[in-house]
């Protein structure tokens, strides 16, 4: 009978792999969690010792100055390259083109240490006329310091990397866009500033909250500039104790702790981005977790 | 008294190697409303943004209300203008897009107030009554803080050409404003335009509504393959076709 089948009870699909995913998981987590805690040459007592020590706390200020201060100057720089790349200009558009190849097609740590021995090959920098006279000169010396080698080395580079954001960011502005802006008699600086740029933003701020993130880690290179951020603290102090791994905990806890809550930020950062176009925060999200996986 | 608000001799545009618009003449006067028909490709489209130049015509020219397009006439030679000073010229050209082009990222009272104030500067508060006043006449004022995401194409459309009425435009150019919209919202576009056209406005439409070209406009230019094949009143080109062009054209859509 119909109704008899009707109120037949459901037996729903088992899924016996997941439990199979479990124990292997399990095992293995298990294994972890036991070397971490049974392990006495990982020193934790060190690690909780070290991990409030003026010198780190230092070394934690030191890497957030150089995160941010690179980052500002690859951001406005990638910015103006951008635009010169989208210039009517050829001119323009081959210098831009002609950097980023440079910029991007050398190891970071090759720039870093390039800008830190410039003075090997320009021992003065002066601002006059080109090929005549000087107005100002300084000892190169004096002007690379470690951190000026650090910005200009973490951030020109940064700059290739956002031009290329900033570019695809305009790009992805559509066509109409601009028609319409020029429709109504604006000039291009008026449509960019008012129409192009905010639309454009909201593909570009998911990507360059990726690189702040990116660049935080990435700062850790100018320990090669002998340079006593975060992680070159660490070194310091474990070249005196030969505690290596508790020390490197004691900097990897504090990556850690300050790429979540940046990782926090830009997602909020998203989701007030997205007025206006329902739906644009999740997607841009997870292109950017692709994206920052593949560099 | 110079009445001629659209002045085109002899347009050409070129893509590549494929003739667009095969030397194009043009006069609209002032207070007409003149539709262009006429296949997808035939050029009708093309020829509309050459008006306000957002496409660079490459041969003739073209002046609205007395003044040349894109160029600047003296010593027998046209000087070709700067961006910003062709940006100055389209202050007084409407345009509606297909595609309603609305910015996104403005409220529908935020898209109507955006020229006035970031092109004219003129004042936010004055520019505010006035910009309520059009989504008002185009039926919207309930709509205003709405985001162009939140409204109907038709309401998107509606929007757009309250835009382009806050530069108080001499001339509205129209380029197939109804061709994206769900049929059951062509109707509340077209009762905008209408209006718009029985206030005196100088209007270019570019349309496939049949009906509406039938009804409102004074003149009706049908063109075929890059050229004007054919152009009168609409009695004229739709009761008795002269070109076989116009002729198969018209069986197909009538």
């Amino acid at each position: 009978m119909a109704t008899g089948h009707a109120e037949e009870p459901v037996v729903r699909l088992r899924h016996p792999w997941r439990w199979v995913a479990v124990a292997v998981i399990g095992v293995y987590a298990a294994v972890l969690v036991k070397f971490l805690v049974t392990n006495d040459a990982l020193r934790w007592d060190l690690v909780s010792g070290y991990l409030f020590e003026e010198s780190i706390l230092r070394g934690i200020v030191t890497t957030l100055e150089v995160t941010v201060v690179a980052m500002v100057l690859g951001v406005v720089l990638g910015t103006v390259l951008a635009v010169m790349r989208l210039s009517e200009n050829p001119v323009l558009r081959w210098t831009a083109g002609i950097y980023v190849w440079f910029f991007r097609g050398t190891p970071i740590l090759v720039q870093l240490l390039g800008w830190y021995f410039l003075a090997s090959v320009l021992p003065e920098i002066s601002i006059g006329v080109p090929f005549g006279p000087d107005l100002a000169t300084w000892s190169t010396n004096t002007v690379i310091t470690q951190f000026m080698a650090a910005i200009l080395g973490l951030g020109l580079n940064e700059a290739a990397y956002m031009a290329e954001i900033v570019r695809a960011g305009i790009g992805g502005v559509d066509k109409g866009q601009s028609e319409a802006a020029e429709a109504l008699g604006m000039s291009p600086v008026v449509a960019y500033r008012r129409i192009i740029l905010p639309q454009a933003s909201r593909l570009i701020i998911p990507p360059t909250a990726n690189e702040t993130i990116t660049m935080l880690k990435q700062s850790s290179l100018v320990v090669v500039l002998g340079m006593l951020d975060l992680l070159g603290t660490a070194q310091a102090i474990y070249s005196r104790n030969f505690q290596q791994i508790p020390l490197l905990l004691v900097a990897s806890i504090w990556y850690l702790a300050m790429t979540t809550v940046l990782t926090y930020g830009q997602a909020r950062l998203e989701r007030r981005m997205s007025r206006g176009t329902p739906g644009v925060a999740v997607r841009t999200r997870k292109s950017t977790i692709v994206r920052g996986g593949a560099r | 008294m110079n009445t001629l608000m659209v002045d085109a001799r002899a347009v050409r545009k070129v893509y590549g190697s494929h003739e667009v618009l095969k030397s194009v003449d043009l006069e609209v006067h002032r207070g007409e409303v003149v539709s262009f028909l006429g296949a997808s490709g035939s050029g009708k489209s093309t020829f509309l943004r050459c008006i306000n130049h957002l496409e660079r015509i490459d041969g003739g020219e073209i002046s609205v209300n007395g003044q040349l397009v894109g160029y600047r006439r003296a010593n027998g030679k046209k000087y070709e203008l700067h961006r910003s000073q062709i940006a100055l010229a389209r202050r007084d050209v409407g345009m509606v897009f297909q595609r309603f082009n609305l910015f996104p990222h403005m409220t529908a009272l935020e898209n109507v107030m955006e020229a006035p104030v970031s092109v004219q500067h003129r004042s936010r508060a004055e520019v505010r009554a006035e910009a309520e006043a059009l989504l008002e006449r185009v039926g919207l004022a309930d709509r205003q803080d709405h985001y162009p995401s939140m409204l109907s194409g038709g309401q998107q459309q509606r929007v757009a050409i309250a835009r382009a009425l806050a530069m108080k435009p001499a001339l509205m150019l129209f380029d197939e404003p109804t061709s994206a919209l769900d049929p059951e919202l062509v109707g509340e576009v077209l009762d905008v335009m209408k209006s718009l056209a029985a206030e005196g406005m100088t209007m270019i439409v570019v349309t496939h509504e049949i009906g509406f070209a039938r009804e409102v406009c004074d003149r009706v230019v049908f063109m075929d393959d890059g050229v004007i094949v054919e152009e009168g009143t609409p009695a004229e080109v739709f009761e008795r076709p002269q070109h076989a062009r116009t002729q198969s054209f018209l069986s197909k859509v009538l």
